[in-house]
């Protein structure tokens, strides 16, 4: 990669789906770069979040449709890429965790048979050396006996060890940019600390960049590096995380207050006020 | 509420002084190999909001599914407003305690409309004038009575929650077991959910017990707390202890410590308690 020139480029990226009752604008011009930093994507349900992150990955369900002025990823246009190079993009040089193992695991095939085929398939690396590695990796994730849960079906884990366990797969072929959608949310406060550490690792000595999508507005102000708030579809405001506490749009502080605090305590939360302005036009 | 009041509304008789509204000793629950609650006592006075938190299969949700009759596998003793507790509960003692869980698309019958949830209740425990009570239980948990004829796909997650809530009120009773009420929800509506729960206690002066994994969720709604941890209760303490940043035990202090957001230095000293 190029000196200062960001990991990825997205302008004015929208997602557009045609649905029975109408057109669903679900992300509406929103532009951002990405260094070899940590970027926090904050929002509520249908604020368009998970979807700027499927978008990079051109991984848009049917029947979505996707624009951008820009969308670039070291120097690849995804916005034209063809099959064959995306395929060797996703997975080993940008990376996707979701929120939900129980839908992003194969449920008929070992949990550490999908680690390691993953590590084949991305890393080059053979049968022998995938296994060590995926053993590794899990370990890595904070699993108590990497053993067992190698050999464990997904059903035969938690969800905060399946979460831990697609976290391991990604991890283990050390991509360039890791999207993470809500990675930690199914975790135990402890589990995701740590799990937490090591996206951490990854991005201050490996030089990963990393979109962490989340709701939680006070775990990616004490974890990330840049905080992006988005309302319905549109980035409404950008600011450093470590100054959260003093944003300026009334959503980002509307959020803020709504959340209970073990440090402030509060006779009633306050309740969100949504204002139309916020939609900006042609919401 | 005073005794007379709540005489007035045609419940209980009031507890002697002193006598807890919910009581548990020794509580065992064990599954086929696995031991889930090892012992847990705790003591919930009327009118008192008490939290019991811990990390999944701490045996937190266990508990409260033990106290609410939902799970028989259970030994030790339960009592609630000094009556014990068999492994079948009577009528009565659902129209005292009512449960409110997590998920509320999986806790409302998808194919029955709210009106209906709201009914059957009333019908079971053959309570009058089910038109005005239904008004009436809609408008306290903000919810209009054009809400009345639709079903549950037909609402959001928070409408949803005020359903359920609704449907536990509806009996009028006096204690409301809380599984993680909020923990599927925005933090915009967790805000009205919770704002709308503790408006209910003190209006109704109900009593909270109030399962979740959010220790800022407790520390807003409850006046002390239960720390669980491998089954046991590890800690007992108030949630000014918890602000105060005050707990006894390392695991509570850990505990806490992982729940004011990453600290690189905190998760590498993180240690595990078995």
């Amino acid at each position: 990669m190029t000196g200062a020139k960001p990991l990825l480029e997205v302008e004015d990226l929208r997602v557009e789906f045609e649905t029975r009752v109408g057109l669903v604008r679900a992300v509406r011009g929103v532009s951002f770069t990405v260094g070899r930093e940590k970027v926090g994507i904050v929002g509520e349900s249908g604020s368009g979040k998970s979807q700027t992150g499927r978008a990079i990955l051109r991984l848009t369900p049917q029947p979505g449709r996707v624009t951008a002025k820009k969308l670039d990823f070291d120097g690849i246009d995804l916005l034209k890429a063809d099959e064959r190079t995306m395929r060797d993009i996703r997975g080993k040089r940008i990376a996707m965790v979701l929120q939900d193992p129980k839908f992003s695991l194969n449920p008929v095939m070992s949990v550490g048979k999908q680690i390691a085929e993953a590590y084949r398939a991305h890393g080059g690396v053979g049968a022998k050396e995938a296994e060590r590695k995926a053993l590794e990796m899990l370990a890595a994730v904070k699993m108590r006996d990497p053993e067992r849960v190698y050999r464990a079906y997904p059903n035969e884990l938690s969800g905060g060890m399946g979460q831990r366990a697609m976290i391991a797969m990604m991890l283990g072929t050390e991509p360039d940019l890791l999207i993470a959608d809500e990675p930690t949310s199914a975790l135990d406060v402890t589990v995701q600390m740590q799990v937490l550490a090591i996206l951490d690792d990854l991005v201050t000595q490996r030089g990963m960049g990393l979109i962490f999508v989340s709701h939680d507005l006070n775990l990616v102000a004490s974890f990330c590096d840049r905080v992006l708030v988005m309302y319905a579809g549109r980035i409404v405001e950008q600011l450093r995380a470590s100054e959260l506490s003093q944003a300026q749009h009334p959503y980002t502080q509307g959020l803020l207050a709504a959340l209970p605090r073990i440090d402030r305590p509060v006779a009633e939360l306050q309740v969100l006020k949504r204002d139309p302005a916020w939609l900006g036009e042609g919401a | 509420m005073t005794g007379a009041a709540r005489r007035l509304r045609g419940m209980a008789e009031p507890l002697d002084a002193g006598q807890p509204m919910l009581a548990a000793e020794d509580l065992h629950v064990r599954f086929a190999d696995v031991h889930a609650v090892r012992g847990a006592g705790f003591a919930v006075a009327d009118g008192e909001s008490y939290g019991i938190v811990g990390e999944s299969g701490s045996g937190k949700s266990t508990v409260l599914r033990a106290v609410a009759g939902l799970n028989p596998n259970w030994t030790g003793s339960i009592r609630i407003a000094g009556e014990t507790m068999g492994r079948h509960r009577p009528r009565s003692f659902h129209k005292r305690v009512q449960m409110v869980f997590q998920d509320p698309y999986g806790s409302l019958h998808p194919r029955h409309t709210v009106d209906r949830v709201l009914s059957e209740p009333l019908a079971i425990h053959g309570m009058d004038d089910a038109e005005n009570r239904i008004e009436r239980v809609l408008r306290e948990v903000g919810l209009g009575p054009a809400f009345r004829f639709r079903f549950p796909h037909q609402l959001s997650g928070g409408q949803r929650q005020r359903v359920a809530i609704a449907r536990a009120l509806i009996l009028e009773p006096q204690v409301l077991l809380l599984d993680e009420p909020t923990s599927s929800l925005d933090v915009s509506v967790q805000a009205e959910i919770l704002n709308l729960l503790a408006r209910l206690r003190a209006e109704h002066g109900l009593t909270f017990v109030l399962v979740t994994h959010n220790l800022a969720v407790v520390a807003h709604m409850c006046d002390r707390l239960a720390v669980m941890n491998q089954g046991r209760i590890v800690e007992e303490l108030s949630v000014d202890q918890l602000r105060a940043n005050e707990p006894a035990e390392a695991y509570t202090r850990q505990l806490l410590k992982a729940s004011l957001g990453y600290d690189r230095e905190a998760a590498r000293a993180l240690a595990t308690f078995d």
